[in-house]
């Protein structure tokens, strides 16, 4: 979540001050992403020195210090809008390496490793349901609480499809009596692939 | 929490499936479909079955539904044994107390929304306006009110699940068992539908859904996963919101 980008979309409404940028980011990420006043100002503060907002620099700094979007932040903010998130190159899945690992193990059932990864996913995904279901319709914050959790919702849920997929692949892969390679192929690595470590 | 049970207390259970398998064929090609099956479901509460293709949750909910006998182990239904039922005492469990709901809606055409409601009812015996009336409140208590005197054919395919819901439920069923209710339906839909099912559970229904989709799962008070036939998981009791909603910092 870029806070930088987020103060700039409040700012391209009209000039705020920061505790109201604080509220206002709050409220519009469902208040799943609380925001301490400190990292407000921070980021503010970088915001001013790279020329994307302005304050009326008579004020003192303070929580009425007043922001307000200059052209330069204007055009930031369209671009970071329509900048794909890095989604590209295959993220090191933690998940995906225990999977691979669990097979190698002697006396470990990989379905059972599977199994115990599954039910914390449901688990979760009970857990943001249960959001969902006190959800009430109508204010601009609830749509934002719902599309939020949605977002959560579907990217655990495509976690436990992987799984399921795995489940079921290394079931199959077992009962073929054929002799399967032993070595795992290399993957070529795509372009653009970052290769720090998380 | 439980309607249906003003003791407080231990809920009532209405459906308790106590170490059923169900095998199909004999000797070498013996297939255990369902192996030593425990499940507790009470009223007011939502399970959710859920595995992959062939794991046995249809037979489970069809050996929940007494529309197919276990060949071991017991099935109780608001704590009568099956076994012990005659026939005709299961077909008028089967018409009064358990409602189904499948993939794809089973809605007669040339009846009304509130016609296919009631249509159990009238079945049971009851006279056409009694039913009609009982139909008529399932919907609105649905917030399908307004869509009482559509045929299928003008309702949206979430729409005609949310009906057979409501046809599952009305009267005093106490059991609902759904086989994947939102299969065909897109995410919207498939909530709508998992909400109403919700719902129904708040006024004291008992539900079994039987899915292989986490999202529609994550609705249901209790997960249990199938796997071969057995029970291999299940999920903890579910933390409140607020679990998740707990101060933290930001990137």
């Amino acid at each position: 979540m870029s806070v930088r980008h987020a103060l700039l979309a409040l700012l391209s409404e009209g000039p705020k001050y920061g505790l109201r940028l604080r509220e206002e980011f709050e409220a519009r990420t469902g208040e799943v992403w609380p925001l301490n006043v400190g990292q407000v100002y921070t980021t503010l503060q970088r915001l001013e020195r790279d020329g994307l907002v302005e304050s009326d620099g008579a004020a003192q700094d303070g929580p009425q210090k007043t922001f307000r979007i200059t052209p330069l932040g204007e055009r930031e903010l369209a671009g970071w809008l329509r900048t794909p998130p890095d989604l590209s190159s295959p993220p090191r899945d933690e998940l995906v390496v225990k999977v691979l690992v669990a097979m190698r193990v002697p006396g470990t059932d990989v379905h059972e490793v599977i199994q115990v990864h599954r039910r914390y996913l449901v688990e979760l995904m009970q857990q943001w349901t249960r959001i969902k279901e006190a959800e009430v319709r109508g204010s601009e914050s609830d749509l934002n609480l719902a599309l939020v959790v949605d977002a959560e919702l579907f990217r655990l849920d495509s976690v436990i499809r992987w799984l399921d997929a795995a489940d079921g692949r290394i079931k199959r892969a077992a009962a073929e009596p054929s002799g399967q390679p032993e070595a795992t192929p290399k993957l070529k690595r795509p372009r653009n692939q970052r290769t720090s470590h998380q | 929490m439980n309607p249906e049970n003003p003791n407080g207390g231990t809920a009532m259970s209405v459906l308790e499936m106590r170490h059923v398998s169900r095998t199909y064929g004999q000797g070498a090609a013996e297939v255990h479909a369902l192996d030593d099956i425990n499940l507790t479901v009470e009223a007011g509460s939502m399970v959710a079955v859920m595995g992959p293709s062939g794991s046995g949750k249809s037979t489970l909910l069809t050996i929940a539904g007494s529309l197919e006998e276990p060949s071991g182990g017991e099935v109780l239904i608001g704590g009568a044994p099956l076994a012990a039922m005659s026939r005709n005492a299961k077909a008028r469990l089967r018409r009064r107390v358990i409602g189904y709901v499948f993939q794809d809606f089973n809605l007669l055409p040339g009846l009304t929304a509130a016609e296919n409601v009631a249509l159990p009812l009238e079945l049971d015996g009851l006279s056409a306006r009694k039913a009609r009336l009982a139909g008529l409140k399932t919907l609105d208590d649905l917030g399908l009110g307004e869509r009482s005197s559509s045929f299928p054919d003008q309702l949206s395919g979430g729409e005609r699940q949310r009906v057979a819901i409501a046809r599952a439920v009305v009267g005093d069923r106490r059991l609902l068992l759904a086989d994947e209710p939102s299969g065909a339906l897109d995410s919207a839909n498939g909530e709508a539908v998992m909400r109403l099912i919700h719902s129904a559970c708040k006024r004291g229904v008992a539900a079994v859904v039987v899915t292989h989709d986490a999202q529609l799962a994550s609705w249901a008070d209790r997960v249990v996963f199938l796997r071969d036939g057995r029970i291999t998981d299940r999920t903890a009791p579910p933390l409140g919101p607020e679990s998740l909603l707990t101060p933290g910092p930001v990137q």
